[in-house]
Protein backbone atom coordinates (compact mmCIF):
# COMPACT_ATOMS: atom_id res chain seq x y z
CA UNK A 1 0.00 0.00 0.00
CA UNK A 2 1.78 3.27 -0.89
CA UNK A 3 1.87 6.17 1.39
CA UNK A 4 1.18 9.57 0.23
CA UNK A 5 3.31 11.66 2.24
CA UNK A 6 6.39 9.84 3.16
CA UNK A 7 8.51 13.00 3.62
CA UNK A 8 6.09 13.75 6.16
CA UNK A 9 4.47 10.59 7.53
CA UNK A 10 7.37 8.55 7.88
CA UNK A 11 9.45 11.23 9.32
CA UNK A 12 12.15 10.80 11.97
CA UNK A 13 11.12 10.82 15.72
CA UNK A 14 13.21 13.36 16.39
CA UNK A 15 12.13 15.60 13.68
CA UNK A 16 8.58 15.11 14.52
CA UNK A 17 9.59 16.85 18.18
CA UNK A 18 11.50 19.70 16.64
CA UNK A 19 8.28 20.65 14.51
CA UNK A 20 5.80 19.71 17.24
CA UNK A 21 8.22 22.43 19.70
CA UNK A 22 8.07 25.02 16.90
CA UNK A 23 4.33 25.00 15.95
CA UNK A 24 3.28 24.88 19.84
CA UNK A 25 4.91 27.60 20.48
CA UNK A 26 4.15 29.56 17.64
CA UNK A 27 0.05 28.86 18.22
CA UNK A 28 0.47 29.66 21.87
CA UNK A 29 1.78 32.82 21.21
CA UNK A 30 -0.72 33.83 18.49
CA UNK A 31 -3.70 32.27 20.78
CA UNK A 32 -2.34 34.47 23.79
CA UNK A 33 -2.80 37.35 21.59
CA UNK A 34 -5.89 36.60 19.72
CA UNK A 35 -8.29 34.53 22.01
CA UNK A 36 -9.48 36.06 24.67
CA UNK A 37 -10.61 32.99 27.23
CA UNK A 38 -7.05 30.96 26.29
CA UNK A 39 -5.17 34.62 27.59
CA UNK A 40 -7.18 34.15 30.92
CA UNK A 41 -6.43 31.19 31.62
CA UNK A 42 -3.15 31.46 31.00
CA UNK A 43 -2.57 34.75 33.36
CA UNK A 44 -4.85 32.54 35.89
CA UNK A 45 -2.28 29.65 35.65
CA UNK A 46 0.77 32.99 35.60
CA UNK A 47 1.19 31.99 32.51
CA UNK A 48 3.17 34.10 29.59
CA UNK A 49 3.55 32.53 25.96
CA UNK A 50 7.58 32.76 26.65
CA UNK A 51 6.85 29.98 29.06
CA UNK A 52 6.67 27.42 26.47
CA UNK A 53 9.25 26.68 24.99
CA UNK A 54 8.73 22.99 23.28
CA UNK A 55 6.56 19.89 24.05
CA UNK A 56 8.48 19.28 27.17
CA UNK A 57 6.11 22.80 28.62
CA UNK A 58 2.91 21.13 26.99
CA UNK A 59 1.43 19.87 30.31
CA UNK A 60 1.68 23.37 31.91
CA UNK A 61 -0.80 24.46 29.71
CA UNK A 62 -4.37 24.84 30.83
CA UNK A 63 -7.18 22.57 29.46
CA UNK A 64 -9.96 23.36 27.26
CA UNK A 65 -13.51 21.92 26.62
CA UNK A 66 -16.37 21.33 24.83
CA UNK A 67 -18.42 23.72 27.00
CA UNK A 68 -15.85 26.84 25.86
CA UNK A 69 -17.56 26.54 22.64
CA UNK A 70 -21.10 26.78 24.05
CA UNK A 71 -20.40 29.77 25.70
CA UNK A 72 -18.39 31.57 23.22
CA UNK A 73 -21.13 30.40 20.78
CA UNK A 74 -20.72 31.41 17.83
CA UNK A 75 -17.08 33.00 16.76
CA UNK A 76 -15.88 34.00 20.02
CA UNK A 77 -12.72 31.50 20.27
CA UNK A 78 -11.99 32.08 16.48
CA UNK A 79 -8.04 33.15 16.44
CA UNK A 80 -8.25 35.44 13.25
CA UNK A 81 -10.80 37.69 11.86
CA UNK A 82 -13.74 36.40 9.98
CA UNK A 83 -12.75 37.62 6.84
CA UNK A 84 -10.00 35.08 6.67
CA UNK A 85 -12.57 32.33 7.25
CA UNK A 86 -13.55 30.97 4.68
CA UNK A 87 -15.87 27.50 5.65
CA UNK A 88 -17.89 27.23 8.96
CA UNK A 89 -19.02 23.83 10.66
CA UNK A 90 -20.88 22.78 13.30
CA UNK A 91 -22.33 19.57 14.93
CA UNK A 92 -25.05 20.17 17.17
CA UNK A 93 -24.09 18.68 20.87
CA UNK A 94 -26.45 16.35 22.68
CA UNK A 95 -28.04 18.78 24.87
CA UNK A 96 -27.79 22.90 24.17
CA UNK A 97 -26.84 24.90 21.85
CA UNK A 98 -24.62 23.51 18.58
CA UNK A 99 -21.12 24.25 18.52
CA UNK A 100 -19.48 26.52 15.66
CA UNK A 101 -15.81 26.14 13.83
CA UNK A 102 -14.04 27.82 11.40
CA UNK A 103 -11.32 27.07 8.65
CA UNK A 104 -9.15 29.70 6.86
CA UNK A 105 -7.97 28.38 3.66
CA UNK A 106 -4.31 27.03 4.70
CA UNK A 107 -6.90 25.18 7.46
CA UNK A 108 -8.70 23.24 4.82
CA UNK A 109 -5.53 22.21 2.74
CA UNK A 110 -4.33 20.85 5.69
CA UNK A 111 -7.34 19.17 6.33
CA UNK A 112 -7.36 18.01 2.90
CA UNK A 113 -4.01 16.56 3.03
CA UNK A 114 -4.98 14.57 6.28
CA UNK A 115 -7.74 12.99 4.67
CA UNK A 116 -5.53 12.29 1.18
CA UNK A 117 -3.58 10.59 3.67
CA UNK A 118 -5.80 8.11 5.09
CA UNK A 119 -7.70 7.40 1.54
CA UNK A 120 -3.55 6.91 0.62
CA UNK A 121 -3.25 3.85 2.92
CA UNK A 122 -6.39 2.53 2.24
CA UNK A 123 -5.51 2.01 -1.24
CA UNK A 124 -6.72 4.92 -3.04
CA UNK A 125 -5.40 7.09 -5.43
CA UNK A 126 -6.16 9.40 -8.67
CA UNK A 127 -7.87 6.12 -10.36
CA UNK A 128 -10.33 5.64 -7.14
CA UNK A 129 -13.61 6.60 -7.61
CA UNK A 130 -14.74 7.91 -4.17
CA UNK A 131 -18.46 7.13 -2.90
CA UNK A 132 -18.91 9.71 0.11
CA UNK A 133 -21.98 8.88 1.86
CA UNK A 134 -21.22 10.82 5.14
CA UNK A 135 -23.49 13.50 5.62
CA UNK A 136 -23.07 16.96 3.52
CA UNK A 137 -23.56 20.42 5.48
CA UNK A 138 -22.35 21.52 9.13
CA UNK A 139 -21.47 17.92 9.98
CA UNK A 140 -17.67 17.62 8.69
CA UNK A 141 -18.49 14.24 7.54
CA UNK A 142 -19.32 14.36 4.11
CA UNK A 143 -17.06 17.59 2.83
CA UNK A 144 -14.08 15.99 5.02
CA UNK A 145 -13.72 13.26 3.14
CA UNK A 146 -15.07 15.11 -0.15
CA UNK A 147 -11.83 17.43 -0.26
CA UNK A 148 -9.23 14.33 0.47
CA UNK A 149 -10.61 12.81 -2.26
CA UNK A 150 -10.58 15.22 -4.60
CA UNK A 151 -7.28 15.96 -3.14
CA UNK A 152 -5.84 12.62 -4.35
CA UNK A 153 -7.02 13.62 -7.74
CA UNK A 154 -9.92 10.66 -7.12
CA UNK A 155 -13.24 10.95 -8.60
CA UNK A 156 -15.41 12.08 -6.37
CA UNK A 157 -19.27 10.55 -6.02
CA UNK A 158 -21.05 13.02 -3.18
CA UNK A 159 -23.90 10.83 -2.49
CA UNK A 160 -24.49 11.95 0.99
CA UNK A 161 -26.30 9.77 3.29
CA UNK A 162 -29.68 8.24 2.51
CA UNK A 163 -31.98 6.28 0.16
CA UNK A 164 -30.05 3.41 0.86
CA UNK A 165 -31.14 1.49 -2.25
CA UNK A 166 -30.36 4.14 -4.59
CA UNK A 167 -26.78 4.62 -2.70
CA UNK A 168 -26.24 0.63 -3.77
CA UNK A 169 -27.66 1.45 -7.12
CA UNK A 170 -25.31 4.68 -7.59
CA UNK A 171 -22.11 1.91 -6.31
CA UNK A 172 -22.86 -0.04 -8.80
CA UNK A 173 -23.69 1.33 -11.80
CA UNK A 174 -20.86 3.87 -11.08
CA UNK A 175 -18.11 1.41 -9.88
CA UNK A 176 -17.09 2.90 -6.50
CA UNK A 177 -14.05 1.43 -5.41
CA UNK A 178 -13.86 3.09 -2.43
CA UNK A 179 -16.70 4.28 0.53
CA UNK A 180 -16.63 6.64 3.01
CA UNK A 181 -19.93 7.05 5.74
CA UNK A 182 -20.41 6.50 9.28
CA UNK A 183 -19.97 2.25 10.07
CA UNK A 184 -23.11 2.49 11.18
CA UNK A 185 -24.93 3.11 7.77
CA UNK A 186 -21.99 0.92 6.25
CA UNK A 187 -23.32 -1.94 7.83
CA UNK A 188 -27.16 -0.69 7.00
CA UNK A 189 -25.42 -0.58 3.60
CA UNK A 190 -23.82 -4.06 3.83
CA UNK A 191 -27.33 -5.73 5.34
CA UNK A 192 -29.42 -4.13 2.47
CA UNK A 193 -26.49 -5.24 0.15
CA UNK A 194 -27.12 -8.97 1.01
CA UNK A 195 -31.05 -8.14 0.99
CA UNK A 196 -30.99 -6.93 -2.51
CA UNK A 197 -28.24 -10.23 -3.42
CA UNK A 198 -26.24 -7.99 -5.12
CA UNK A 199 -22.33 -8.30 -3.28
CA UNK A 200 -20.94 -9.52 -6.41
CA UNK A 201 -22.26 -6.24 -8.56
CA UNK A 202 -19.98 -4.31 -6.69
CA UNK A 203 -16.53 -2.76 -7.64
CA UNK A 204 -15.92 -1.63 -3.69
CA UNK A 205 -12.61 -2.43 -2.46
CA UNK A 206 -12.13 -0.30 0.58
CA UNK A 207 -14.00 1.70 2.79
CA UNK A 208 -13.11 4.94 5.33
CA UNK A 209 -15.40 4.95 8.15
CA UNK A 210 -15.59 7.15 11.53
CA UNK A 211 -17.45 9.54 13.53
CA UNK A 212 -18.68 6.90 16.11
CA UNK A 213 -17.47 4.38 17.56
CA UNK A 214 -17.40 0.91 16.22
CA UNK A 215 -15.76 -2.60 17.47
CA UNK A 216 -14.01 -4.97 15.79
CA UNK A 217 -16.62 -7.53 15.43
CA UNK A 218 -18.37 -4.25 13.46
CA UNK A 219 -15.51 -4.57 11.31
CA UNK A 220 -15.56 -7.88 10.50
CA UNK A 221 -18.74 -7.76 9.33
CA UNK A 222 -18.50 -4.71 7.05
CA UNK A 223 -16.26 -6.32 5.55
CA UNK A 224 -18.29 -9.80 5.11
CA UNK A 225 -20.65 -8.15 3.57
CA UNK A 226 -19.43 -5.65 1.70
CA UNK A 227 -16.65 -7.72 0.55
CA UNK A 228 -13.67 -4.57 1.24
CA UNK A 229 -11.39 -3.68 3.48
CA UNK A 230 -12.52 -1.43 6.28
CA UNK A 231 -10.10 1.53 8.22
CA UNK A 232 -11.05 3.25 10.65
CA UNK A 233 -10.97 7.03 10.75
CA UNK A 234 -11.02 9.31 13.33
CA UNK A 235 -11.91 13.24 14.34
CA UNK A 236 -14.07 15.36 15.76
CA UNK A 237 -14.87 19.00 14.40
CA UNK A 238 -13.47 20.74 17.31
CA UNK A 239 -10.44 19.62 16.16
CA UNK A 240 -10.57 19.52 12.64
CA UNK A 241 -12.97 16.44 11.40
CA UNK A 242 -12.40 12.98 9.93
CA UNK A 243 -8.75 12.32 9.53
CA UNK A 244 -6.89 13.99 13.22
CA UNK A 245 -5.99 10.18 12.66
CA UNK A 246 -5.89 7.20 10.30
CA UNK A 247 -5.62 3.69 9.71
CA UNK A 248 -3.35 2.02 7.84
CA UNK A 249 -3.20 -1.58 5.44
CA UNK A 250 -1.84 -3.04 9.68
CA UNK A 251 -5.34 -1.89 11.07
CA UNK A 252 -3.68 -1.76 14.10
CA UNK A 253 -4.87 1.60 15.52
CA UNK A 254 -5.05 4.82 13.63
CA UNK A 255 -2.15 6.84 13.04
CA UNK A 256 -2.49 10.17 14.62
CA UNK A 257 -1.24 13.24 11.62
CA UNK A 258 1.44 14.47 14.55
CA UNK A 259 2.53 17.67 12.33
CA UNK A 260 -0.64 19.05 12.89
CA UNK A 261 -1.92 17.65 16.07
CA UNK A 262 0.03 16.73 19.06
CA UNK A 263 -1.75 13.73 21.63
CA UNK A 264 -1.73 13.68 25.52
CA UNK A 265 -3.32 10.96 27.55
CA UNK A 266 -4.42 12.07 30.79
CA UNK A 267 -6.29 10.60 34.27
CA UNK A 268 -9.86 12.13 33.28
CA UNK A 269 -10.00 12.91 36.97
CA UNK A 270 -7.11 14.56 38.06
CA UNK A 271 -5.85 15.88 34.91
CA UNK A 272 -2.31 14.33 35.12
CA UNK A 273 -0.87 13.37 31.91
CA UNK A 274 -0.17 9.21 32.12
CA UNK A 275 2.55 7.29 31.32
CA UNK A 276 2.79 6.18 27.70
CA UNK A 277 0.68 2.87 26.93
CA UNK A 278 -1.60 3.82 29.67
CA UNK A 279 -5.56 4.26 28.85
CA UNK A 280 -6.93 7.41 29.68
CA UNK A 281 -8.65 10.47 28.28
CA UNK A 282 -7.29 11.45 25.23
CA UNK A 283 -6.84 15.08 24.69
CA UNK A 284 -5.48 17.00 21.72
CA UNK A 285 -3.97 20.22 20.92
CA UNK A 286 -3.82 21.49 16.90
CA UNK A 287 -0.41 23.24 16.45
CA UNK A 288 -1.29 24.27 13.00
CA UNK A 289 -5.07 25.22 12.79
CA UNK A 290 -5.64 29.19 12.12
CA UNK A 291 -8.95 30.05 12.33
CA UNK A 292 -9.97 27.31 15.57
CA UNK A 293 -7.11 26.62 16.78
CA UNK A 294 -7.16 24.99 20.63
CA UNK A 295 -4.64 24.18 23.22
CA UNK A 296 -5.32 20.32 25.31
CA UNK A 297 -9.08 19.71 24.72
CA UNK A 298 -10.45 17.09 26.09
CA UNK A 299 -11.90 14.43 23.86
CA UNK A 300 -13.64 12.63 26.07
CA UNK A 301 -13.10 10.03 24.50
CA UNK A 302 -10.79 6.97 26.38
CA UNK A 303 -8.31 5.38 24.82
CA UNK A 304 -4.35 4.80 24.81
CA UNK A 305 -1.46 5.81 22.55
CA UNK A 306 0.71 3.32 20.88
CA UNK A 307 4.48 4.31 20.52
CA UNK A 308 5.75 1.52 18.69
CA UNK A 309 6.87 1.31 15.00
CA UNK A 310 4.08 0.31 12.52
CA UNK A 311 5.18 -2.56 10.19
CA UNK A 312 3.69 -0.22 7.25
CA UNK A 313 6.46 2.47 7.82
CA UNK A 314 5.18 5.51 8.92
CA UNK A 315 6.77 7.16 12.10
CA UNK A 316 3.26 8.70 13.56
CA UNK A 317 2.39 6.86 16.76
CA UNK A 318 -1.03 5.01 16.59
CA UNK A 319 -4.05 5.75 18.84
CA UNK A 320 -6.17 2.90 19.93
CA UNK A 321 -9.89 2.91 18.64
CA UNK A 322 -11.83 4.87 21.84
CA UNK A 323 -13.11 2.22 24.09
CA UNK A 324 -15.63 4.59 25.24
CA UNK A 325 -16.28 8.32 26.80
CA UNK A 326 -15.94 9.78 29.85
CA UNK A 327 -19.55 11.27 29.38
CA UNK A 328 -21.57 8.36 28.00
CA UNK A 329 -20.16 5.89 30.53
CA UNK A 330 -23.54 4.70 32.33
CA UNK A 331 -23.27 3.74 35.63
CA UNK A 332 -25.59 1.49 36.75
CA UNK A 333 -26.68 -0.27 40.26
CA UNK A 334 -23.05 1.63 40.97
CA UNK A 335 -21.46 -0.56 38.22
CA UNK A 336 -19.59 1.48 35.21
CA UNK A 337 -21.33 0.40 31.82
CA UNK A 338 -20.07 1.39 28.31
CA UNK A 339 -22.39 0.64 25.48
CA UNK A 340 -19.50 -0.76 23.35
CA UNK A 341 -19.19 -3.29 25.66
CA UNK A 342 -23.06 -4.46 24.99
CA UNK A 343 -22.14 -4.21 21.32
CA UNK A 344 -18.87 -6.43 21.61
CA UNK A 345 -21.54 -9.36 23.22
CA UNK A 346 -24.48 -8.80 20.86
CA UNK A 347 -21.95 -9.24 17.53
CA UNK A 348 -19.89 -12.03 19.36
CA UNK A 349 -23.20 -14.24 18.67
CA UNK A 350 -22.63 -14.64 15.45
CA UNK A 351 -23.76 -13.30 12.34
CA UNK A 352 -27.00 -14.88 13.57
CA UNK A 353 -27.52 -11.86 15.35
CA UNK A 354 -27.93 -8.48 13.92
CA UNK A 355 -26.05 -5.95 15.66
CA UNK A 356 -29.05 -3.44 15.74
CA UNK A 357 -29.64 -3.06 19.47
CA UNK A 358 -30.45 -0.20 21.83
CA UNK A 359 -29.89 0.06 25.57
CA UNK A 360 -32.81 1.73 27.71
CA UNK A 361 -31.91 2.67 31.73
CA UNK A 362 -34.50 3.54 34.28
CA UNK A 363 -34.62 4.01 37.46
CA UNK A 364 -37.85 1.74 39.14
CA UNK A 365 -38.15 1.51 43.17
CA UNK A 366 -35.26 3.46 43.45
CA UNK A 367 -33.06 0.52 41.47
CA UNK A 368 -31.73 0.95 37.93
CA UNK A 369 -33.13 -1.07 35.11
CA UNK A 370 -31.01 -2.35 32.11
CA UNK A 371 -33.12 -3.84 28.69
CA UNK A 372 -31.40 -4.33 25.72
CA UNK A 373 -33.54 -4.40 22.99
CA UNK A 374 -32.27 -6.39 20.02
CA UNK A 375 -33.44 -6.60 16.77
CA UNK A 376 -34.97 -9.79 15.32
CA UNK A 377 -33.81 -11.74 12.25
CA UNK A 378 -34.70 -13.88 9.85
CA UNK A 379 -31.87 -16.46 10.30
CA UNK A 380 -33.14 -17.10 14.05
CA UNK A 381 -36.59 -16.60 13.77
CA UNK A 382 -37.97 -20.08 14.10
CA UNK A 383 -41.62 -20.96 15.00
CA UNK A 384 -40.80 -22.55 18.01
CA UNK A 385 -40.90 -20.19 20.79
CA UNK A 386 -38.98 -22.53 23.13
CA UNK A 387 -35.40 -21.74 20.70
CA UNK A 388 -36.41 -17.64 20.71
CA UNK A 389 -36.21 -18.01 24.34
CA UNK A 390 -33.04 -19.84 24.31
CA UNK A 391 -31.11 -16.85 22.60
CA UNK A 392 -32.81 -14.37 24.74
CA UNK A 393 -31.19 -16.43 27.51
CA UNK A 394 -27.81 -16.74 25.82
CA UNK A 395 -27.36 -12.56 25.42
CA UNK A 396 -28.47 -12.32 28.76
CA UNK A 397 -25.92 -14.81 30.08
CA UNK A 398 -23.39 -13.04 28.25
CA UNK A 399 -23.91 -9.76 29.21
CA UNK A 400 -24.16 -10.84 32.59
CA UNK A 401 -20.41 -12.06 32.64
CA UNK A 402 -19.39 -9.07 30.33
CA UNK A 403 -20.79 -6.42 32.61
CA UNK A 404 -21.78 -8.20 35.96
CA UNK A 405 -25.13 -6.98 35.77
CA UNK A 406 -27.97 -8.47 35.01
CA UNK A 407 -30.25 -7.11 31.78
CA UNK A 408 -33.46 -7.68 30.35
CA UNK A 409 -32.95 -8.83 26.74
CA UNK A 410 -36.05 -8.10 24.42
CA UNK A 411 -36.13 -9.27 21.10
CA UNK A 412 -38.06 -6.54 18.76
CA UNK A 413 -39.30 -6.55 15.15
CA UNK A 414 -36.69 -5.86 12.49
CA UNK A 415 -35.99 -2.35 11.93
CA UNK A 416 -37.97 -1.33 14.58
CA UNK A 417 -35.15 0.31 16.42
CA UNK A 418 -34.93 3.71 14.88
CA UNK A 419 -31.64 3.47 13.15
CA UNK A 420 -30.61 7.40 11.77
CA UNK A 421 -28.28 6.85 9.17
CA UNK A 422 -25.94 9.49 10.77
CA UNK A 423 -25.38 8.58 13.90
CA UNK A 424 -26.88 5.47 15.79
CA UNK A 425 -28.70 6.44 18.75
CA UNK A 426 -27.52 3.36 21.08
CA UNK A 427 -28.87 4.60 24.62
CA UNK A 428 -31.66 5.89 26.07
CA UNK A 429 -31.49 6.71 29.44
CA UNK A 430 -34.69 7.75 31.30
CA UNK A 431 -33.59 8.10 34.90
CA UNK A 432 -34.27 11.41 36.61
CA UNK A 433 -31.03 12.26 38.13
CA UNK B 1 -50.00 -33.74 1.54
CA UNK B 2 -48.14 -31.21 3.31
CA UNK B 3 -49.93 -27.85 4.40
CA UNK B 4 -47.66 -24.53 4.35
CA UNK B 5 -48.04 -22.97 7.88
CA UNK B 6 -47.38 -19.24 8.20
CA UNK B 7 -45.40 -18.25 11.34
CA UNK B 8 -44.83 -14.74 12.00
CA UNK B 9 -43.08 -12.87 15.23
CA UNK B 10 -45.09 -10.46 16.81
CA UNK B 11 -44.05 -7.89 19.73
CA UNK B 12 -46.66 -8.06 22.40
CA UNK B 13 -47.15 -4.72 22.00
CA UNK B 14 -50.78 -2.75 21.31
CA UNK B 15 -51.26 -2.60 17.43
CA UNK B 16 -48.67 -5.14 16.46
CA UNK B 17 -51.06 -8.20 15.15
CA UNK B 18 -54.31 -5.70 14.12
CA UNK B 19 -51.05 -4.14 11.72
CA UNK B 20 -50.74 -8.16 10.52
CA UNK B 21 -54.09 -9.21 9.82
CA UNK B 22 -55.11 -5.66 8.02
CA UNK B 23 -52.45 -6.11 5.49
CA UNK B 24 -53.41 -9.59 4.58
CA UNK B 25 -57.42 -8.37 4.46
CA UNK B 26 -56.35 -5.88 2.05
CA UNK B 27 -54.70 -8.30 -0.14
CA UNK B 28 -57.45 -11.09 0.37
CA UNK B 29 -55.76 -13.40 2.33
CA UNK B 30 -58.14 -15.27 4.28
CA UNK B 31 -56.79 -16.97 7.19
CA UNK B 32 -58.50 -20.47 7.45
CA UNK B 33 -56.63 -21.01 11.39
CA UNK B 34 -54.63 -19.28 13.98
CA UNK B 35 -52.90 -19.86 17.11
CA UNK B 36 -50.39 -17.45 19.03
CA UNK B 37 -47.91 -18.80 21.43
CA UNK B 38 -46.55 -16.30 23.23
CA UNK B 39 -44.19 -15.28 26.32
CA UNK B 40 -44.53 -11.55 27.69
CA UNK B 41 -42.41 -9.82 25.27
CA UNK B 42 -43.37 -11.55 22.16
CA UNK B 43 -45.51 -14.30 20.58
CA UNK B 44 -45.27 -16.22 17.85
CA UNK B 45 -48.12 -16.24 15.43
CA UNK B 46 -49.09 -19.30 13.32
CA UNK B 47 -51.36 -19.39 10.46
CA UNK B 48 -52.64 -21.46 8.20
CA UNK B 49 -54.14 -19.47 4.71
CA UNK B 50 -55.69 -19.50 1.37
CA UNK B 51 -52.36 -18.43 -0.28
CA UNK B 52 -48.88 -19.01 1.76
CA UNK B 53 -47.13 -17.86 -1.08
CA UNK B 54 -48.67 -14.25 -1.48
CA UNK B 55 -49.22 -13.96 2.24
CA UNK B 56 -45.30 -14.15 3.09
CA UNK B 57 -44.59 -12.16 0.26
CA UNK B 58 -47.19 -9.06 1.40
CA UNK B 59 -45.94 -10.06 5.39
CA UNK B 60 -42.49 -9.39 3.95
CA UNK B 61 -42.75 -6.72 2.36
CA UNK B 62 -43.83 -5.04 6.08
CA UNK B 63 -40.86 -5.40 7.41
CA UNK B 64 -42.10 -8.17 9.79
CA UNK B 65 -40.30 -11.72 10.10
CA UNK B 66 -42.07 -14.37 8.70
CA UNK B 67 -41.32 -18.35 7.92
CA UNK B 68 -42.91 -20.71 5.96
CA UNK B 69 -43.04 -24.26 8.07
CA UNK B 70 -44.31 -27.60 6.45
CA UNK B 71 -47.23 -29.14 8.67
CA UNK B 72 -49.70 -32.26 8.36
CA UNK B 73 -53.03 -31.71 9.53
CA UNK B 74 -55.86 -34.31 10.22
CA UNK B 75 -59.61 -34.71 10.57
CA UNK B 76 -60.57 -35.95 13.70
CA UNK B 77 -64.14 -37.05 14.22
CA UNK B 78 -66.04 -34.72 17.04
CA UNK B 79 -66.34 -36.53 19.61
CA UNK B 80 -64.31 -38.15 22.90
CA UNK B 81 -61.05 -39.32 22.46
CA UNK B 82 -60.60 -38.50 18.86
CA UNK B 83 -57.54 -37.57 18.77
CA UNK B 84 -55.80 -40.01 20.69
CA UNK B 85 -55.32 -42.94 18.03
CA UNK B 86 -53.37 -40.28 15.88
CA UNK B 87 -51.36 -39.41 18.70
CA UNK B 88 -50.81 -42.78 19.47
CA UNK B 89 -49.84 -43.95 15.88
CA UNK B 90 -47.33 -41.22 15.76
CA UNK B 91 -45.84 -41.85 19.47
CA UNK B 92 -45.93 -45.49 18.23
CA UNK B 93 -43.36 -44.78 15.27
CA UNK B 94 -41.66 -42.71 17.39
CA UNK B 95 -42.64 -39.71 15.64
CA UNK B 96 -42.19 -36.51 18.58
CA UNK B 97 -45.02 -33.78 17.78
CA UNK B 98 -43.60 -30.24 18.74
CA UNK B 99 -47.16 -28.33 18.78
CA UNK B 100 -50.32 -29.18 17.57
CA UNK B 101 -53.42 -27.04 17.89
CA UNK B 102 -57.12 -27.41 16.27
CA UNK B 103 -60.33 -25.31 14.22
CA UNK B 104 -62.91 -25.88 12.22
CA UNK B 105 -62.85 -26.14 8.84
CA UNK B 106 -65.48 -24.93 6.62
CA UNK B 107 -67.07 -28.15 5.50
CA UNK B 108 -65.82 -30.27 7.56
CA UNK B 109 -67.40 -32.77 9.72
CA UNK B 110 -65.51 -32.67 12.97
CA UNK B 111 -62.45 -31.20 13.70
CA UNK B 112 -59.40 -30.34 11.41
CA UNK B 113 -56.09 -30.71 13.95
CA UNK B 114 -52.79 -29.62 12.58
CA UNK B 115 -49.85 -31.19 13.76
CA UNK B 116 -45.73 -29.73 13.91
CA UNK B 117 -43.41 -32.79 13.72
CA UNK B 118 -39.74 -32.63 13.47
CA UNK B 119 -40.08 -34.73 9.73
CA UNK B 120 -43.13 -34.39 8.58
CA UNK B 121 -42.69 -36.91 5.67
CA UNK B 122 -42.27 -39.81 7.98
CA UNK B 123 -45.57 -39.01 9.75
CA UNK B 124 -47.57 -39.01 6.89
CA UNK B 125 -46.02 -42.36 6.53
CA UNK B 126 -46.88 -43.38 9.55
CA UNK B 127 -50.60 -41.99 9.50
CA UNK B 128 -52.81 -42.37 6.22
CA UNK B 129 -55.41 -44.32 4.88
CA UNK B 130 -54.51 -48.14 6.49
CA UNK B 131 -54.48 -46.58 10.01
CA UNK B 132 -58.07 -45.01 9.58
CA UNK B 133 -56.80 -41.63 9.62
CA UNK B 134 -57.50 -38.97 7.14
CA UNK B 135 -54.95 -36.58 6.17
CA UNK B 136 -56.19 -33.30 5.13
CA UNK B 137 -54.82 -32.06 1.82
CA UNK B 138 -53.75 -28.61 1.35
CA UNK B 139 -55.95 -27.59 -1.38
CA UNK B 140 -59.30 -28.71 0.67
CA UNK B 141 -57.83 -26.87 3.56
CA UNK B 142 -57.05 -23.77 1.39
CA UNK B 143 -60.76 -23.76 -0.20
ZN1 LIG C 1 0.77 1.77 10.01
Amino acid sequence: MSIYQPEKECMDRDEIKKIQSEKLVWQVKRMYENVELFRQRMDAKGLKPEDIKGVEDLSKLPFSYKQDLRDYYPYGLFAVPLKDVVRIHASSGTTGKQIVVGYTRNDLKIWDECMARQLVAAGGSDESIVQVSYGYGLFTGGLGAHGGAEHIGATVVPTSSGNTQRQIQTMIDFKSTILCCTPSYALYLGETVEEMGVKDKLSLKAGVFGAEPWTEDMRKAIEDKLGIKAHDVYGLSEIMGPGVSYECECQKGMHINEDNFIAEIIDPDTGEVLPEGSTGELVFTTITKEAFPVIRYRTRDICSLNYERCECGRTFIRMNKPTGRTDDMLIIRGVNVFPSQIEEVLLRLGANVTPNYQIIVDRVNNSDTLEVQVEMSEDIFSDDVKSIEKIEKTIKDNLKSVLGLSAKVTLVEPKSIVRSEGKAKRVIDNRKL
Amino acid sequence: MFIKQISVFIENKLGKLSKLTDVLGKNDIDICALTIADTTDFGVLRMIVNDPDKAVEVIKETGMIVKCTDVIAVTVEDKPGGLTHTLETLENKGINVEYIYAFIGKNKEGATVVIKVDNPQEAVDALGPENNIELVDAESLYR
